[in-house]
């Protein structure tokens, strides 16, 4: 009996000492844990960032049917050059493995997506030399 | 792109099994627990005065059994220094973690007080006769008490009996739950079924009774004592019956998903065919569960000389016991194998010496006879209960 | 009873009266969250997926990957190429997730297209119902996330979730799976894999918000959930998906 009550006496000791604090606040997990997942740094910057320095580029864009695509879709992560443009400057994406990614046909892609057999359609030749990125029409 | 392991299409994430060889023998040491102490129970309770040579062996071996079976679980968390958390902030929701509770119930009022009450009078009467380390050890067992009048006794008789009824439900929890874990999980089809709990109690009995069979003959053999054949004989007699409520309850699980053939039948159905059959068919159908039964449906059919009665319940016994490991594994490792989308198949990498590998697993199977053989000395199950 | 025994009784009963003091005056004194403009109460997240839209250029796989530094062979969101033969099952495949691209399929005369993946951020979730100890939670606006300091690692989650997108993370030992990437949508950013499809396949909305498109969407457009008998109230909506897909 005495082994008993000391040893929930001493279950309930350690509950208190050990329970993170606040845990239940808004369920049944522990509230700071929502902190620790918001406070991941961001890795992408997000469009908004980009335009609002490279205006030429976002008209440039918004002319032609890469109007959706997202800067860093092709650029890559960029917050750390949007947060110090002067220190770190991307690097130009590799346009032969790039384009391909999107454009390359595939029966599963939609219909009315452009898509070409690339190897047909300018053998070796960078899509660049025709396209332009920002704006692809030709 | 081949995956390596992989037919068909499995999502990403689930080519790796999650829960492995140590999963396995959890649910397989819970359940020896489970059955030997339902066994011991039968003397207890239902006084089924037959076997109750095997009474503190029983209890002996279900507390062995008890000790180990954290561990594995121990050694499968990815943090298990954090497995307290368990019991403070236990999710009531989750079946894992009420398990935590009753596992605590039925280790610490259940087992351990029975075992106190049963050995009693015997550990005190140790404690004044013995000397040196000896004797502080069982002073310790003790608890601080020293009464041993027949009429402390007698409350030992009644309060052991009261806990020997509580702990059948117990028992039934401590198993049932494990089986709730695995039956609960509606996105696994080949684990969600209400049979699931039953399934695995009763498996868990045939596991222990034959666990309790075979260690009394071996115990017996190497103190060489002859054995009492009428125990032998009643042992066998209840794992027969137990046996057979587990093959329908089996059997009734089959014939269900064969009739009722939803959508992810074909994929079981395959997966038993190819992946599972030498652990599915063959060792738990063919070897541990209907040779063993017709083996001990030939003791209760015909006679036989003794020695050739021992002969058949050890053997039937050895072939349920890996039968019953057979089962745990067809149900953990099996219920991993096949594709959620039921497009696909992988395979299990077992490895050797590493925290989940079959090396670690064997020393855990290992390390119950050890304990066993410890307590063996400590509280000689062979006297006979003081009056 | 014996002295000693009535002695450690009083001892026994005066550190538990002491301990429950301090805890008491503990939990009082306890920091409280600081005060942000992001209010939870106002979002309710989910997700739309346009399957004619995808064009399986695993731009989403990436970027996951990237933002939230998942490891190598495991996958918090994934893009899945289907074969559907008439008569048959169908043909799926996912190489690395779909995170290059996938080999250009040549058949023309099979139905065929991409279907994204990712959590569901099931309202009624499953994972959460399992977790022992309270790991992993739905958040008050509707996101599903993971405690990495409470995780146990017992994978219960995994075996729980009828989708598939949890896995077990080899260097923490914890469970990890799509976040909806909330570290960016409660900073007014959408979720990486949005943000990086090209063709508006993968669309972040927030019921909460009356101004979102996908109250508009969902009146318009017929919408699956991926298996809807599992009950799970998934948030991730699906148009044009078609029954082979599992």
């Amino acid at each position: 009996m005495i082994v008993l009550i000391a040893a929930v006496a001493v279950f309930l000791l350690l509950r208190r000492a050990i329970i993170p604090p606040a845990f239940g606040q808004y369920g049944h997990y522990r509230p700071g844990a929502l902190d620790m997942v918001r406070q991941r740094p961001v890795s992408f910057a997000g469009q908004d960032s980009c335009i609002a320095c490279h205006d030429d580029e976002a008209n440039a864009r918004a002319a032609g049917r890469h109007i959706h695509v997202a800067c860093e879709a092709c650029h890559g992560p960029q917050v750390q050059h949007a947060n110090d443009p002067g220190a770190i400057k991307p690097q130009l994406p590799n346009v032969a493995k790039l384009c391909r990614g999107c454009h390359e046909k595939d029966a599963a892609k939609p219909k009315d997506f452009p898509q070409v057999v690339t190897t047909e359609h300018m053998g070796d030749m960078p899509c660049n030399s025709c396209h332009k990125p920002h704006n692809p029409h030709v | 792109m081949i995956v390596p392991g992989v037919d068909g299409y499995m999502y990403p994430n689930e080519v790796e099994l999650q829960w492995s060889l140590l999963i396995v023998l959890y649910p397989y040491i819970t359940g020896l627990v489970a059955g030997a102490f339902i066994l011991a129970s039968l003397e207890r309770v239902f006084k089924v005065e037959a076997v109750r040579p095997t009474y503190r062996l029983a209890l002996l071996t279900a507390l062995s059994f008890l000790l180990v079976a954290p561990l594995p679980l121990q050694l499968h968390l990815g943090h298990p220094e954090r497995s307290l958390e368990m019991y403070l902030t236990p999710h009531t929701s989750s079946a894992m973690a009420m398990f935590g509770f009753v596992y605590l119930w039925y280790l610490l009022v259940v087992l351990l007080l029975e075992i106190w009450l049963e050995y009693r009078a015997e550990i005190v009467h140790m404690a004044r006769t013995c000397t040196g380390w000896t004797r502080i050890i069982y002073k310790a067992l003790t608890l601080g008490s020293d009464n041993i009048s027949p009429a402390s006794l007698r409350i030992d008789e009644k309060v052991g009996y009261a806990i020997t009824v509580i702990g059948i439900p117990s028992a039934f929890l401590l198993h049932g739950y494990v089986g709730f874990i695995f039956g609960s999980v509606k996105a696994n089809p080949w684990w969600s079924t209400p049979l699931m709990p039953i399934v695995f109690l009763f498996s868990a009995m045939v596991s222990g009774i034959a666990a309790v069979l075979v260690l009394y003959a071996a115990s017996m053999k190497f103190r060489k004592v002859p054995i009492d054949m009428r125990c032998l004989d009643t042992i066998a007699r209840y794992l027969f019956y137990t046996f057979l409520i587990d093959f329908t309850l089996e059997m009734m699980d089959l014939i269900h998903r064969t009739y009722e053939a939803d959508e992810s039948f074909r994929s079981l159905d395959f997966m038993v065919h190819t992946r599972l059959w030498g652990s599915h068919v063959i060792l738990q159908l063919v070897l541990g569960t209907f040779i063993p039964l017709v083996l001990l449906a030939a003791t209760q059919l015909w006679k036989f000389s003794e020695a050739t009665r021992r002969g058949l319940y050890i053997t039937a016994s050895s072939l349920a016991l890996i039968g019953i490991f057979a089962m745990r594994w067809n149900v953990v490792i099996g219920g991993q194998l096949f594709s959620k989308s039921f497009l696909g198949y992988t395979s299990y990498k077992m490895e050797f010496a590493t925290r989940e590998g079959l090396l670690p697993a064997i020393l855990l199977l290992i390390m119950p006879f050890a304990i066993l053989l410890v307590l063996v000395k400590l509280l000689p199950p062979w006297e006979k209960r003081a009056a | 009873m014996d002295p000693t025994r009535r002695d450690l009784f009083k001892i026994g009963g005066k550190l538990l009266v002491l301990a429950s003091i301090g805890a008491t005056l503990e939990q009082i004194t306890g920091a409280e969250p600081a005060p942000d403009a992001y209010k939870m109460a106002d979002h309710w997240w989910g997700m739309l997926i346009d399957i004619d839209k995808c064009i399986g250029c695993g731009n989403c796989v990436r970027a996951c990957a990237q933002e939230n530094g998942v490891p190598q062979g495991y996958y918090r969101t994934w893009v899945e190429r289907y074969q559907v033969e008439e008569g048959k099952r169908p043909v799926v495949e996912s190489p690395d997730g779909g995170m290059h691209g996938f080999a250009p399929l040549t058949r023309e005369d099979v139905k065929s297209f991409f279907v994204p993946k990712l959590c569901n951020q099931c309202a009624n979730s499953p994972c959460v119902q399992v977790c022992p100890v309270g790991a992993t939670f739905v958040s008050p606006d509707g996101v599903v996330l993971v405690d990495p300091k409470y995780c146990l690692g017992c994978r219960y989650c995994v075996q729980a979730c009828p989708y598939g997108c949890r896995y077990l993370h080899p260097g923490t030992q914890t469970v990890d799976k799509c976040s909806l990437c909330y570290h960016r949508i409660t900073k007014g950013l959408t979720t990486a894999c949005c943000e990086n499809c090209p063709t508006f396949a993968r669309q972040l909305v927030d019921f909460k918000n009356p101004k979102d498109p996908v109250h508009n969407f969902l009146r318009h457009n017929k919408v699956q959930v991926l298996k809807p008998y599992m009950a799970t109230e998934a948030k991730v909506y699906y148009k044009d998906l078609d029954g082979a897909v599992r």
